[in-house]
């Protein structure tokens, strides 16, 4: 008898936990999900290969090649905040479990070995491409940039293909 | 009586992490307990030799998945004491804001846990629910739900805004009125109490001798709390230790529940003491030749770091003492006597870290 009161409203009251797989909750805006980049707007400086404290980010200077290890990755954001162009974004969502390893690998134009001309151009993009914040709006954009930029995939030919599902 | 070997854990529903316990039972009471740890080492302390001082800070909020940010202030605190770095204010304020949301989603992890220990589902199902709200607030201003990763050396990496600060006074509230709602059933349920009142006890001579920490020594009446220390922004807080005197699982429990209400309590004052003013200090060279120790009050208990330097950017030495390591010597002191199917509620009542202790 004692409980009865709790007992009926427990029966008329909504669920206290969403009904996962058929109602998702927005993801918060700054949410530090998967990691991407905008190759056009890298400079290859490696500040974002040094600072990494997994270092999972190789920076091949020469080729013009980003490679990172996204299963050692422990998005901490540190490459995200450091890189002097703002090249790195992190999406809203974290990525999808996946059944193989996967290496991203983005090839981008080098760096002129003299650079005084190519360096103010960098920057340019780079600003505009930290301008906006939240990860829909970026989305699209580095989807235009990845667009013309070789990839390469190291080990698996289906590399980016969680990214292109997202999209 | 001849005596029977019961082997507890490292696997055991009850223990969210493993540590091993052998049991010498005779006739359901348990006359002795001889731990056995090493299941979960990582050796993270010797990434200090690959790593370097500003990466390690990734390294240390490894250490524990529930108070990440706490062990990031530890060693951020030591090494800027090394370095004779002054952190801003705001600083200091935003992580005494983001600890105490740590050590309060940290024990109401535990006071759920605990509430599962002793066959209670509905209650630890009512205290995570509660949590999901300050998680919700770790994520929305840090970006990371457990891992928040917001401390650099000389400051803090983000900033709460004035929508933030307003969302998060009222989310708190919510969690603070629902806490309050569970206070009776963990505290005077009938059932409850008949599992934890009497049950591994610890006098105050004993915790204090054993140097128990954390809750463990506050449920046994030593006013202790390194957060009296005033390190931080806690000096500029209205604070007092959590006390109980009864010494058994009872008064663990309390002291948590209690510390729970409290922590939500320093957010507040933390968020109207907030001053203006820069995130972090600028930080050059490395760290000199030098060692330092630092304490810090984790959800557990006193968290101590010492830290070495040798001049170059990775550190000499880096050693950690965990809480729970300084607990483990008491527990075994309230395990002989109990009956068997008190283990449980036992061990857990001093909230063992086996990942923390390990590293």
């Amino acid at each position: 008898m004692l409980f009865t009161p709790t007992v009926i409203k427990n029966l008329l009251k909504k669920p206290a936990t969403r009904l996962y797989p058929f109602t998702v909750r927005e993801p918060f805006p700054n949410y530090r999900g998967e990691l991407y980049i905008d190759i056009d707007a890298c400079i290859f400086c490696g500040t974002c290969a040094r600072k990494c404290p997994s270092q999972c980010i190789e920076v091949d200077k020469e080729q013009g090649l980003w490679t990172c290890n996204p299963h050692a990755c422990v998005y901490c954001g540190i490459c995200r905040d450091t890189c002097p162009t703002k090249c790195l974004h992190m999406k809203d969502v974290h990525r999808k479990p996946m059944t193989e390893r996967i290496m991203m690998v983005e090839k981008g134009e080098p760096p002129k070995k003299k650079k005084p001309a190519a360096k103010p151009e960098a920057k340019a993009e780079g600003t505009e491409a930290a301008e906006p914040k939240s990860g829909s709006a970026a989305a699209p954009e580095t989807a235009k940039a990845e667009a013309p930029a070789e990839k390469v995939e190291a080990k698996k030919p289906d590399a980016k293909k969680p990214e292109a599902k997202k999209k | 009586m001849a005596t029977t070997v019961i082997p507890f854990g490292p696997q055991h529903p009850v223990l969210p992490e493993p540590v091993h316990l052998t049991l010498k039972v005779e006739d359901e009471i348990v006359k002795e307990a001889i731990p056995a740890l090493g299941y979960v080492h990582r050796g993270l302390e010797k990434l200090a030799d690959i790593r370097d001082y500003h990466q390690m800070i990734q390294v240390c909020e490894r250490v524990c998945g529930i108070c990440s940010m706490i062990h990031a202030v530890c060693y951020s605190q030591g090494i800027e004491e090394l370095m004779e770095v002054e952190v801003p204010k705001r600083a200091e304020m935003l992580r005494v804001i983001w600890s105490e949301l740590h050590r309060s989603h940290s024990h109401l992890l535990w006071l759920g846990l605990f509430a599962d220990a002793f066959g209670f589902e509905s209650l630890f199902m009512q205290f995570w629910k509660v949590r999901e709200r300050i998680m919700d607030i770790n994520e929305a201003t840090t970006g990371s739900r457990v891992i928040v990763s917001v401390n650099v050396i000389g400051g803090v990496r983000a900033d709460l805004s004035p929508d933030q600060i307003r969302w998060i006074l009222s989310e708190i509230d919510i969690v603070e009125k629902e806490v309050r709602a569970l206070q009776d059933t963990i505290m005077n349920d009938y059932t409850v109490k008949a599992r934890t009142v009497g049950v591994g006890v610890l006098s105050k001579e004993d915790a204090y001798l054993l140097g128990a920490a954390g809750p463990t020594l506050r449920g046994s009446g030593v006013a202790q709390d390194m957060r009296m220390l005033g390190y931080g922004g806690y000096a500029e807080l209205d604070f007092e230790p959590v006390v109980e005197t009864s010494g058994d699982c009872w008064a663990r429990s309390t002291v948590r529940f209690r510390e729970t209400l409290q922590s939500i309590d320093l957010v507040r004052q933390a968020i109207a003491k907030l001053p203006e003013g820069e995130l972090a200090a600028k930080v050059k060279g490395n760290p000199p030749e030098g060692e330092v120790y630092t304490r810090v009050e984790q959800p557990r208990g006193e968290c101590v770091y010492y830290i070495k330097g040798n001049g170059t950017k990775h550190l000499d030495r880096l050693r950690i003492r965990t809480p729970t390591f300084a607990n483990i010597p008491p527990l075994l002191a309230m395990l002989p006597g109990c009956e068997l199917a008190d283990v449980p509620v036992i061990v857990l009542s001093i909230d063992p870290c086996i990942s923390c202790t390990e590293r």
